[in-house]
């Protein structure tokens, strides 16, 4: 099935990471794809790893992503993008939050948090895009549009175009919550930036 | 104010009415058309996949006439999990009456149906009143359904080894979830056997679209065999979202109950008299089994190895080896010997891939069909390709590739409670408490046994927390007989199956205090209503359990029943330590409401003053996850012990304001975050 393509999404419950694989699937579907998501969410409630999977192409059958497979990773935290970094297949990139979300277990000294995942992940050598989706949100005035922010990161480096993707998460905040779609096209456009941004920047080292 | 939110019970949720729900049922209508048009639009992927999809859809069962509301949701296209198109599908087949008990990975299947129209959905007490509840409306003749995770149908299966007797009337299925992976419970199990317990058909759909159609498929076999048929999903099905082609809702009538001892009391002359007619049936099953569509034989070319396989492992199988044939099982039990032994007689080598445990491996083997399987596979979690891979390898002799990375080495991230939860302060008091043993049961206070608390000694099946204390108690030895025993359970769990436990502490005189968390949510699975908080399952009010007047009658001494503010830590500890201190059954009640449901109000937040905080730590034992150390430092103290300070800081953006850190820090350094003021209508 090597016309499938393998997203995987990856971050801590609570942060949208799962609705965000559901609008990337929705597009997929949009466009006449066959699509399969699935989570590996345990007890995702409750702070934990989340790893949510989209596989889309002419025909999914497993709906899981091996080791080694994923085409794109989107890390929505710094540390879980470094945990699932070996998911990624030679040549696949990474676009990742650089927001350090801390757990209890590390509050209370039991482990340590890496000190420089993005550094870590380079030093594997994958090309990864680190931004900070947090900030980008908070000074658009909603911690809550992190998630739109994430989607237009990734945005231009999908196998359908960026205006697509907006479209249905525009579609999706249309008939749910209207105040919310200029704020959302925005966080998408600044999320888009932030990361033409960053190739630049790599291109020019 | 010292203690954050005191005084915040509010129902806030407005009530769904009839009319609302058919509320809902526009709005879904309205997003399914947008699917519609949106599936319509012709696009060169879906034209150049002109290839006969490999796990072939099943037949669909012709649309019914039927007053349906819903003439334009025939044919759409919808992206579903297994839960959803589940449910879908029991509204689709007419059904009238569905029931379930919550429990991951099962729990979205009675939700969703709860926002259908025309049909009745509760939530009931546990998975056998659940069952129960579908048997009797299966008498009455209409078709019902129940659903429950795997340890559920432990529970029902007093009910389910007789109903297989009995039989059924209007078309019955049990969908029962087996967390394959262990992603949240307290085993792995699987529950196909109880098909060979109770002798009872098995369907095992592989993907959304399957469970949707195997459902349907089941009310229709459910009604021909007159047994309930059951549906067996696993998490891999359940939290999996695919496209399904869905259609209308059918009408089925409600046939009526007609009186018929012989058949429906069964006593022992009269199951003696069904058990024949069991086996009878059974051989009938087999028949249909070997014959049956949803077991399908694809073609290969690869003929080293045949596979047999069902559920998300086929789709695995399919995955990995895409060249090999493979005996899909869609109605697994009773097996289709026969049809397999054809399958096997064109391939080397047989495999048979099946999570979890070797039943059709067994049963192949016993038939005389030699075969693979767990020799080389794992009896333990998903059959993934990852997994299928170096096992096949193993078998035909090739080398295992390797992975292009190995895995970062990355703290581990348990789950945790929330921030605010009410549990906080219990398993902060409770880690306190010295030379206590306390026995746990099943909710989110089974977190307690985690970092940092570490107060929680046992977990092993809903309700056990209170008959395992009562065991502990007259259990005891020498070692033991100074401690105090403790007992902490939900309240959905202690209506669930811990009435049982309380009554027989009181009537045998345990020693034992029971701390029953009344959080008003089951809140493990998601928040959903239960009897604690008097709502049914559409949020419409409804009757509420007071468990004060409950644990009463069932034998606790009024005065020996203690009602306790949980964000109040002084209290708490007092409490506990009267009520431990004496020797006969006591329940501690707390009341505030997990921070999931509506109940739940926010205060403002707190921030911790840096110039204040001396760096004990102690507000870090509470163990909320919006208190964070931002610095450590490691002092000798006069007396020349070396302790180390941790110094905090409050995520404001996620603290509720619930004031239990503020209770332990000594320097009173965690202040307002936002400067409130305080109006004061009292005269100084
Ligand atoms: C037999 C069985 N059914 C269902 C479950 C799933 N489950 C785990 S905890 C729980 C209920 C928790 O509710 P409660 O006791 O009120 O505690 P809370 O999580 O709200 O603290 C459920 C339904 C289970 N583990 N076992
Ligand atoms: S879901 Fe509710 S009960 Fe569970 S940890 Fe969160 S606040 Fe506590
Ligand atoms: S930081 Fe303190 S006040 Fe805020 S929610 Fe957590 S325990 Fe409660």
């Amino acid at each position: 099935m090597n016309n499938v393509t393998n997203i995987l999404v990856v971050g801590i419950g609570g942060q949208g990471v799962m609705t965000a694989t559901e609008i990337l699937a929705e597009t997929a579907i949009s466009l006449g794809h066959d699509a399969k998501k699935t989570e590996v969410a345990g007890m995702a409630q409750r702070g934990g790893v989340v790893s949510s999977h989209l596989r889309f192409g002419d025909k999914v059958l497993s709906p899981q992503i091996t080791a080694g497979e994923a085409d794109l990773i989107v890390g929505f935290e710094a540390a879980e993008s470094l945990r699932w970094s070996h998911f990624l297949k030679p040549g696949g990139m990474i676009l990742m939050n650089t927001a350090r979300l801390v757990p209890p277990v590390v509050d209370g000294g039991l482990y340590d948090y890496p000190a420089d995942p993005v550094a870590e992940i380079r030093a594997k050598g994958i090309e990864v895009h680190a931004f900070d989706a947090m900030s980008i949100a908070l000074d658009l005035g909603d911690m809550r549009l992190g998630n739109t922010v994430m989607l237009g990161a990734i945005a231009d480096h999908l196998p359908f175009s960026a205006e697509v993707l907006l479209e249905s998460i525009l579609k999706r905040f249309s008939s749910r919550k209207p105040h919310m779609v200029e704020l959302n096209r925005k966080a998408f456009e600044a999320g888009r930036r932030a990361v033409s941004a960053d190739f630049q920047t790599a291109e020019a080292a | 104010m010292p203690y954050g939110n005191a005084g915040a019970f509010h129902y806030k949720r407005v009530p769904v009415s009839p009319n609302v729900l058919s509320e809902r049922l526009k709005y879904r209508l309205r997003e399914s058309r947008a699917w519609e048009l949106s599936t319509q639009v012709p696009s060169p992927v879906a034209s150049g996949s002109a290839t006969q999809p490999l796990i072939s859809p099943l037949p669909e069962t012709p649309p019914m006439a039927s007053a349906s509301i819903t003439p334009a949701l025939a044919a759409s296209r919808l992206l579903l999990s297994g839960n959803e198109a589940v449910a879908r599908a029991v509204w689709e087949s007419g059904v009238r009456v569905a029931a379930a008990y919550p429990g991951t990975p099962s729990t979205e299947m009675l939700e969703e149906i709860a926002t259908y129209p025309d049909l009745y959905a509760e939530w009931s007490v546990n998975e056998k009143v659940s069952l129960e509840v579908a048997i009797g409306a299966s008498m009455a003749g209409s078709r019902s359904f129940c659903a429950m995770k795997h340890v559920g149908l432990n529970v029902a299966s007093d009910a389910l080894m007789t109903l297989t007797l009995t039989g059924t009337n209007g078309g019955l299925v049990i969908a029962v979830a087996d967390d394959v992976g262990l992603s949240s419970s307290q085993n792995e199990q699987d529950s196909r056997y109880w098909g060979r317990f109770a002798h009872l058909p098995i369907m095992e759909p592989a993907d959304s679209q399957e469970a949707y159609a195997m459902t349907k498929a089941a009310f229709a076999f459910s009604e021909e065999f007159q047994c309930p048929v059951i549906l067996r999903l696993t998490t891999r099905i359940c939290h999996v979202k695919a496209l399904v082609t869905v259609g209308e809702r059918e009408v089925h009538e409600a046939k009526g109950f007609e009186k018929n001892p012989r058949r429906w009391v069964m006593v022992p002359g009269n199951a003696k008299g069904r058990i024949p007619l069991m086996f009878e049936r059974e051989k009938a099953l087999r028949i249909a089994a070997e014959n049956s569509p949803l077991n399908i034989v694809e073609d290969g070319k690869d003929k080293r190895i045949g596979f047999v396989s069902s559920g998300p492992a086929a789709m695995h199988v399919r995955e990995t080896f895409p060249d090999a044939p493979l005996f899909k099982l869609g109605l697994s039990c009773p097996v289709p010997v026969e049809k397999i032994r054809a399958f096997a007689a064109g391939v080397d080598m047989l495999v048979v891939v099946e999570e979890v445990e070797p039943l059709v491996e067994m049963e192949l083997k016993a038939a005389g069909i030699a075969c693979h399987g767990k020799d080389v596979l794992p009896t333990i979690g998903e059959l993934a390709p990852d997994v299928l891979r170096p096992g096949i390898a193993k078998l035909l002799g090739v080398p295992v590739e390797s992975l292009p990375q190995t895995p970062a080495n990355v703290f581990p991230r348990p789950p945790t409670m929330c921030v605010a939860c009410p549990h906080l302060g219990v398993y902060y008091t409770l880690s306190q408490l010295k030379n206590v043993t306390i026995s746990g049961d099943i909710g989110c206070y089974t977190l307690g046994a985690g970092h940092p608390w570490n107060a929680l000694d046992s977990c092993i099946s809903m309700g056990a927390s209170l008959p395992m204390a009562l065991g502990m108690d007259k259990g005891r030895g020498e070692t033991d007989k100074d401690k105090k025993i403790v007992a902490v359970i939900g309240d959905s769990t202690f209506l669930h199956m811990g009435m049982q436990g309380m009554v027989d502490i009181t009537w045998n005189r345990g020693n034992v205090t029971v701390l029953l968390l009344d959080n008003r949510a089951v809140g493990m699975t998601g928040g959903q209503d239960n009897p604690a908080n008097g709502r049914n399952i559409h949020g419409d009010p409804a009757p509420r359990v007071d468990f004060v007047k409950l644990v009463e009658a069932l034998g606790v001494k009024p005065e020996r029943i203690r009602q306790v503010d949980p964000y109040q830590l002084p209290v708490l500890f007092k409490t506990l330590r009267e009520e431990t201190k004496i020797d006969e059954p006591s329940v501690i009640i707390t009341d505030r409401p997990c921070v999931l449901v509506d109940d739940y109000k926010r205060q403002p937040s707190y921030q911790v003053e840096d110039s204040k905080c001396t760096g004990c730590g102690n507000c870090v034992d509470i163990g909320c996850p919006a208190i964070h150390v931002n610095r450590r430092e490691k002092v000798i103290k006069p007396s020349g012990k070396e302790v180390e300070l941790q110094f905090v800081n409050i995520e404001t953006a996620a603290c509720t304001g619930c004031g239990l850190c503020l209770q332990p820090c000594a320097p009173n350094a965690i202040v307002a975050a936002v400067p409130v003021q305080t109006v004061s209508f009292v005269r100084k």
